[in-house]
């Protein structure tokens, strides 16, 4: 394509073409994510419960806010889900996809294996684990017991909802892992080479070459992370509605969807959807600020 | 990278370990769901039934046909149950149509106004182009909890509450996350052939629909792929927009069948999970290669 200044004649011609072919996304942007968020911009401040008209509160919400129990609990409870499922299965990704990577039999089901949770659907994702934490006869729970471990009633004990949810979200790392070892792939040989002439071990090999070679991999899915992990709704909604006892994994997103549309405060949901969403936001832009120190770009350097 | 024989070993042994861990809740489901309701809670590991030989007659009564109440040789009377395709409250097949549905237009919608963006942003010269471009790729980080409430609002206005279309029709504007992953592959068709089928006189939608598309099979069979896994996997979406059982989704029915049986009978609820999730796995066999390279695309270019 030949790229015209904006001064040239053709550039009007040139912009509706160009808007012509984009019109489907134009379209469905306006009707579905710009006419929402003015709408929920104005919600915010209302009263509103979906059958009367929406009357104007001013700050009211955000006040409300400041006061509300709930929305400090599932505040606090999403960001300790978020601080260890994401780290952590970060980690693990990390470390199944190295291995994943190395040449020994049976690579292709191993990989397979890994990624196959992630096709399972969330609901049965949700229905599958109530039956493994099950504190009876619950698979993890007989295995402990076959090593003398008297299990805990996993989702009827406040300490343990929240580890068995961090725990679950384990399973389905492999979506992440297929990334790390697309980009492990990439990693020229040489490089091992050197640092084995070089006398490196292969911690040293791992830490010095692997992580820097893939750091833009391990970005990408920390952001990805990031946005997904804050917004986990229907597995913890199916298998402890209501966050199971104290609430202790009662989440954002179970938060906003019952004030929505078990209670019908849809202005006060708005405001909360709007916590959220600045957030994520938040954490995305610091993600991206930390990124320029900590990640290696290739093509930068050459 | 691991090239000593000794952390070699090690590794295999700790993968293989890990691989146990990964496939075991899904073994455990199929194994559930082929034992009879009174052995649940006495088998332990055993894979199959106490009496193996009657393991493909459990399997036909947990997953069609049920079985009356009996007598059993000891004289202990065994509770009848409905088989889960048969179930009276239930109805799975008319759920698996409903999924097929939204399936089949969203894809068929998703695909083709993805890959008309995906041109106006990759084949297309206008001024604006990378900016808007911009806006797109910030798109995906907006939550969907953000809009959920005045979208469902949007859908009560236009009456589709309770109807299939609020789980199809915005998939017919395009989606971000698509419209991204078809750029990536339209921008590395060459420019040479576009040109030269210009001088040959085709207009944008010759290219469009004589060369680029035809050349694009692997990267559209990529978004219908992960369009289709993500309609067969969607609950918050059903869950806001459908209000009677006729209209569920199998995501949604599988969660109100879980939800109608109080008492939990393990064996079917776990059939009824191997059902929802065989056809991703049969998918997911068919066409691994496709899966994988979609994966990879979108996470290295991010």
């Amino acid at each position: 394509m030949i790229k015209r200044g904006p001064t040239s004649g053709h550039s009007a011609h040139d912009l509706l073409t160009g808007l012509a072919w984009i019109s489907p996304w134009l379209v469905g942007f306006a009707a579905f994510m710009f006419l929402p968020i003015c709408i929920s911009a104005y919600l915010a401040f209302c009263q509103f419960n979906g059958l009367r008209a929406p009357v104007f509160t001013g700050l009211e919400n955000v006040r409300t806010l400041f006061t509300d129990p709930t929305f400090w609990k599932v505040l606090k409870n999403t960001s300790i889900y978020a601080a260890f499922a994401l780290p952590l299965g970060t980690l693990l990704a990390l470390a199944l996809a190295v291995l994943l990577n190395m040449r020994v039999p049976g690579r292709t089901l191993w990989r397979a294996i890994i990624f196959v949770p992630t096709l399972v659907p969330l609901v049965a994702v949700a229905m599958i684990w109530m039956w493994i934490f099950n504190g009876r006869y619950g698979l993890i729970n007989m295995c402990l017991g076959a090593v003398g471990i008297e299990g805990p009633n996993w989702l009827g004990d406040a300490n343990w909802t929240m580890p068995a949810m961090i725990l679950l979200s384990f399973w389905t790392v492999g979506h992440a892992v297929v990334i790390y070892l697309a980009g492990l792939q990439d990693v020229p040989r040489a490089l091992y080479e050197a640092a084995h002439v070089d006398g490196a071990t292969a911690w040293q090999r791992l830490r010095f070459v692997t992580v820097p070679m893939i750091s833009p991999s391990i970005f990408f899915n920390v952001v990805i992370g990031i946005i997904f992990v804050w917004q986990v709704f229907a597995v913890p909604q199916i298998m402890i509605p209501n966050g199971g006892p104290g609430r202790n994994a009662y989440f954002y997103t179970m938060y906003v969807y019952d004030v929505a549309f078990e209670h019908q405060r849809f202005g006060y949901a708005c405001i909360l959807s709007w916590v959220q969403l600045f957030i994520i936001l938040a954490l995305t832009a610091l993600a991206f600020r930390l990124s320029k120190r900590l990640v290696f770009y290739r093509g930068a350097v050459t | 990278m691991m090239d000593s024989p000794l952390l070699r070993y090690v590794g295999l042994v700790v993968l293989v370990i890990l691989c146990a861990v990964f496939v075991s809740p899904l073994l455990w489901m199929l194994s559930t769901s082929l034992k009879p309701q009174e052995e649940i809670k006495t088998s332990g590991f055993a894979a199959l039934p106490d009496n193996p030989s009657r393991t493909l007659q459990y399997a036909y009564e947990n997953y069609y046909a049920g079985r009356d109440k009996f007598v059993d040789d000891r004289g202990i009377e065994r509770t009848g149950y409905e088989g889960v395709l048969t179930s009276d409250n239930v109805h799975f097949i008319l759920y698996l149509r409903n999924t097929l549905i939204v399936a089949v237009f969203s894809v068929a919608g998703v695909v083709f106004a993805s890959a008309i963006c995906a041109y106006g942003f990759a084949k297309v010269a206008w001024p604006g182009r990378d900016p808007v471009f911009a806006v797109v790729l910030a798109t995906m980080m907006i939550p969907f909890p953000a809009v959920m409430i005045p979208t469902y609002f949007i859908f009560k206005f236009l009456g589709w509450i309770g109807t299939l279309a609020p789980l199809w029709v915005p998939a017919c504007f395009g989606t971000a996350f698509n419209i991204f992953l078809l750029r990536q592959f339209f921008m590395q068709i060459p420019g040479d052939l576009s040109e030269a089928a210009r001088i040959d006189g085709l207009n944008h939608w010759g290219i469009f629909w004589r060369i680029v598309l035809p050349l694009s099979r692997p990267a559209l069979a990529v978004v219908a792929l992960f369009h289709t896994m993500y309609v067969w996997n969607d609950y918050i979406g059903p869950l806001i927009y459908l209000n009677h059982q006729d209209t569920f989704t199998l995501a949604l029915g599988l969660q109100f069948y879980q939800a109608q049986h109080g008492g939990t009978p393990w064996n079917l609820l776990m059939a009824a999970c191997t059902l929802i999730t065989a056809p991703l796995l049969i998918l997911f066999v068919m066409s691994q290669r496709t899966f994988i390279e979609g994966i990879t695309t979108t996470g290295m270019k991010g």
